[in-house]
């Protein structure tokens, strides 16, 4: 039998009793539009899938226990220092397992980039509106993956117990106990007891490695489902509208573009791996609440949180002998409470400002949504200060500042300098859709410069492609809100104040460079 | 806005452009080589792997310009590992962008509202079922399930009770009793105040009968700090002086703001600096907060000596020791 014959008779099997051929005939055809930017959310699933792989590797020695033992391995320096099993098999992973240090290395870069891409593809479904009708409920659940990476992250390098995850677990222990009235009891709970007792490693062993990636592997399949159904935006450009899209079809170029890029991810985390020493627990030492190590620094999504705690005024209150640390509340749990209620429901604020209630499959170029890529900016610098913050022990030994200049620096600067970055990149964005226009009116600077005869100089312009052209003007441009504080009747609004809220912010937010319209165009050829 | 009133109308997607492969039957097979090429590249990373796995031993280090020393059988594996991914991916992208038909393909969209008819046979199947199933009129069967649902999500909670105790006095307490001898840590040795050389720092734990007792969770609240300074230059309350000794001042080590270990000691400044959030000490005036996120001073140990001259408690903390919590003045 010919390998075709052997092929269809599988095919016959599963299809007589699934009919699958009838949905995989459709999807195999099924067109994906191309974009460097798009590769972003991909780069997150294949490193999910490589911390998958690499974390299955590292639980058959990982032993998740506090039990005291004394270490007898290979690594010389700690030669019959008590530790916890867990830092001990750590350390038997690391010299003792082949290949287990490259695994253990190849684990922490993938969950590095693992954040770095969601963060990435994040800004980029943001700043290009990628989340606006109907793709609202994907990005909360892409929020939703956002804060389980940032928590799994965190519970992934507390598991070693080493001297920094200790440290920074009994930090976590500080932002639960502080929380009022229940503080102390959650605290109790989570740790079996005082801190650090012998039961919290296990427990979140099994959160880390069992319930969190389940959580993981549901949500990422919803999310993926929904691209797939609702299927992907694409950019503006010739021949793209909202009725449409345009790009390659899955079988087979973007199976093997997709496939491609799956391994070429993986080669270059275990390239990582393999040459980028990182979180060398080795060095910290075993955990011990007494000491510590100088310069410590939770990995990289965890650093604006840090640096906002490093930033807190020293504020206490007490009351009836009560007492509240907002200088952990605010940090730790009101501010990042607020970003991440505030980025989850974006794309209803935004809808709720321009009223706009219709789908946008074609994406905005950021530039003509002003107000939203400022926003935008606005939050990455916020973002940005607090993460200097975060760092600001090993900016301040690496270019000899001191680290209260820092403080006070960020302090100030995380006041300050959000805002600034709000008005810059707005009328930046302004500027540009400007120059759009001057580009679709007058054309190319060619760089040409003509001596005309009566002795003046001008610059030769050459008109753009229409293709361009087209992509400079296909954008709308919707009017503000018309909210009139009067109804027909001459009778008063209800929620007056919400109204004027809202059309003032309409208002700001379309503010625009009026788009090349055909009158302009026909002034041009007239001219 | 549709598109008729766009002042530049669209002009439609761009013509194909060939690639040399599609129109030069050469250099297709040239491109065909080329992934075979790196396939094959991919196939001797495989080989450095099991090789270094095999024969390379994990005690030999080769220098590598910029990277320093390397453990030659780690290198060898994760290169190994590497190339073996890297050149398979290579080789499909190239395969695909070279010789995979390239045409774009337009896909129509389709409306996600269901026809208005689907939706109304909707909205009559639900409210037919609901109506069936009598929850509208049977306000007894709709009550006492609520009722019911929401007490059964007493069980899950109520058996997490187990999870850990309630916070009890050990919370607030430490193992600093009065008469306690301060020890070295490491080492378990009772100290006296010449063990201390003006301008030092050390370390210490209180004494216990067998140090193998001690675990980390008493060292989370014991962990003590003494700093030996001139007596001149406090600059204390009488209270406070009375508890130093002969210029032996004694802080808890576990930071008030969020519990690390306030390790760093400037001595030229006399201030303590806590590593995790740079809240700053100053150790003249009782540990006050001069600098940082903390909002209160590091507790103080009242001290003495015995009358053989060693170091002990005076008296337990006066306050909980650590990061604050909501009942922690109760």
């Amino acid at each position: 039998m010919t390998v075709e014959a052997k092929l269809g008779q599988v095919a016959n099997y599963v299809d007589e009793r699934t009919g699958a051929a009838a949905f995989l005939k459709k999807s195999l055809k099924k067109v994906f539009p191309d974009h460097w930017s798009f590769l972003l959310g991909e780069v997150a699933l294949y490193s999910f899938v490589i911390l998958l792989l690499s974390g299955t590797f590292l639980t058959f020695w990982f032993d998740p226990s506090m039990r005291e033992v004394v270490y007898e391995g290979d690594y010389q320096p700690l030669d019959g220092v008590k530790m916890s099993a867990a830092y001990a098999s750590a350390l038997h992973i690391s010299f003792e397992v082949r290949g287990g240090l490259l695994m253990r290395q190849i684990h922490h870069w993938a969950a590095l980039i693992f954040m770095a891409a969601i963060v990435s593809h994040l800004l980029r479904v943001f700043f290009t509106g990628a989340f606006r009708k109907p793709r609202e409920g994907n990005w909360i659940i892409g929020i939703g993956l956002l804060t389980l990476g940032i928590v799994e992250g965190f519970l992934g390098y507390s598991l070693p117990d080493d001297l920094l995850s200790g440290t920074g677990i009994r930090i976590a222990e500080a932002i639960i106990q502080a929380l009022p009235v229940v503080g102390s009891y959650l605290s109790y709970f989570a740790f079996g007891g005082v801190f650090p007792g012998e039961l919290f490693i296990p427990r979140i062993y099994i959160v880390h490695v069992l319930l969190l990636p389940g959580a993981f592997l549901a949500l990422i399949t919803v999310h993926l489902m929904l691209v797939w159904y609702q299927k992907h935006t694409q950019y503006p450009g010739p021949g793209r509208t909202e009725k449409n899209v345009v790009g390659y079809p899955l079988m087979p170029m973007y199976m093997a573009k997709a496939g491609g890029f799956f391994f070429i991810v993986f080669g270059v985390t275990a390239f990582l791996g393999a040459v980028a020493s990182i979180n060398p627990i080795w060095l910290y030492g075993p955990y011990n609440p007494g000491q510590i190590s100088a310069g410590s620094q939770p990995d990289w999504y965890m650093g604006w949180l840090d640096g906002l705690v490093r930033m807190a005024p020293p504020i206490e209150t007490y009351f009836f002998g009560y007492t509240i640390s907002w200088n952990i509340l605010i940090p730790g749990l009101i501010i990042p409470g607020i970003l991440f209620t505030g980025m989850a429901l974006y794309p209803f604020i935004e809808s709720w400002i321009t009223g706009d209630k219709r789908e946008h499959h074609l994406l905005d170029r950021p530039r003509n949504a002003p107000n939203r890529t400022a926003l935008g900016a606005m939050s990455l610098t916020f973002m940005l200060v607090t993460l200097i913050n975060g760092g600001n022990d090993l900016i301040a030994t690496h270019f000899d500042l001191s680290i209260n200049q820092i403080m006070w620096g960020t302090r100030i600067g995380v006041l300050v300098l959000p805002p600034l970055a709000f008005i810059i990149t707005k009328r930046l964005c302004l500027s540009l859709q400007r120059a759009d226009r001057d580009l679709v009116l007058h054309g190319r600077e060619t760089g040409r410069l003509l001596l005309m005869p009566n002795g003046e100089f001008v610059e030769v312009h050459e008109p753009i492609s229409p293709e361009k052209a087209y992509i400079l003007t296909s954008h709308e441009q919707l009017p503000a809100l018309d909210l009139p504080e009067v109804d027909a009747r001459g009778v008063k609004r209800a929620g007056t104040l919400k109204n004027k809220l809202r059309s003032r912010l309409s208002r700001a937010n379309a503010e625009a460079i009026p788009k090349v319209s055909a009158d302009d165009l026909k002034q041009i050829e007239n001219h | 806005m549709s598109n008729q009133l766009e002042p530049i109308k669209d002009p439609g997607l761009p013509e194909h452009v060939y690639r040399k492969s599609d129109t030069d039957p050469k250099a297709a097979d040239r491109a065909e080589r080329q992934v075979a090429a790196m396939f094959g590249i991919s196939a001797l990373g495989t080989v450095l792997l099991v090789v270094s796995y095999v024969f390379i031993p994990d005690d030999i280090f080769i220098f590598i310009p910029i990277m320093g020393n390397q453990n030659a059988h780690q290198l060898g594996l994760g290169l190994g590992m590497a190339i073996s991914l890297f050149f398979i991916g290579l080789g499909a992208i190239h395969w695909a962008k070279t010789l995979m038909p390239d045409h774009e393909v337009v896909m129509q969209r389709h409306e996600f509202r269901s026809p208005d008819e689907d939706r109304k046979d909707f909205v009559d199947t639900v409210k037919e079922g609901a109506a069936n199933s009598g929850l509208g009129r049977r306000s007894l069967i709709k009550r006492s399930l609520g009722a019911a649902l929401g007490l059964s999500a007493i069980s899950p909670i109520l058996l997490l009770r187990d999870l850990g105790p309630l916070p009890g006095p050990e919370q607030k307490m430490t193992n600093w009793k009065s008469g306690t001898y301060l020890v070295t840590d490491p080492g378990d040795r009772r100290i006296k105040a010449s063990d201390l050389e003006v301008g030092s720092v050390a370390q210490v734990m209180p004494e216990f009968a067998n140090p193998k007792d001690r675990h980390l969770d008493d060292i989370a609240k014991d962990a003590l700090l003494l700093i030996r300074l001139r007596p001149s230059e406090f600059n204390l309350e009488p209270d406070r002086l009375a508890m130093t000794h002969e210029g032996i001042i004694a802080f808890s080590k576990i930071c008030s703001h969020m519990g690390c270990a306030v390790a760093l000691y400037e001595q030229t400044t006399k201030h303590l600096l806590c590593p995790c959030h740079q809240s700053t000490f100053d150790v003249t005036r009782a540990a006050k907060v001069i600098f940082g996120p903390a909002a209160r001073p590091l507790p103080q140990l009242d001290i003495t000596v015995d009358n053989e001259g060693y170091l002990i408690a005076r008296k337990p903390f006066s306050e909980p020791v650590g990061p604050s919590f909501w009942g922690r003045e109760k």
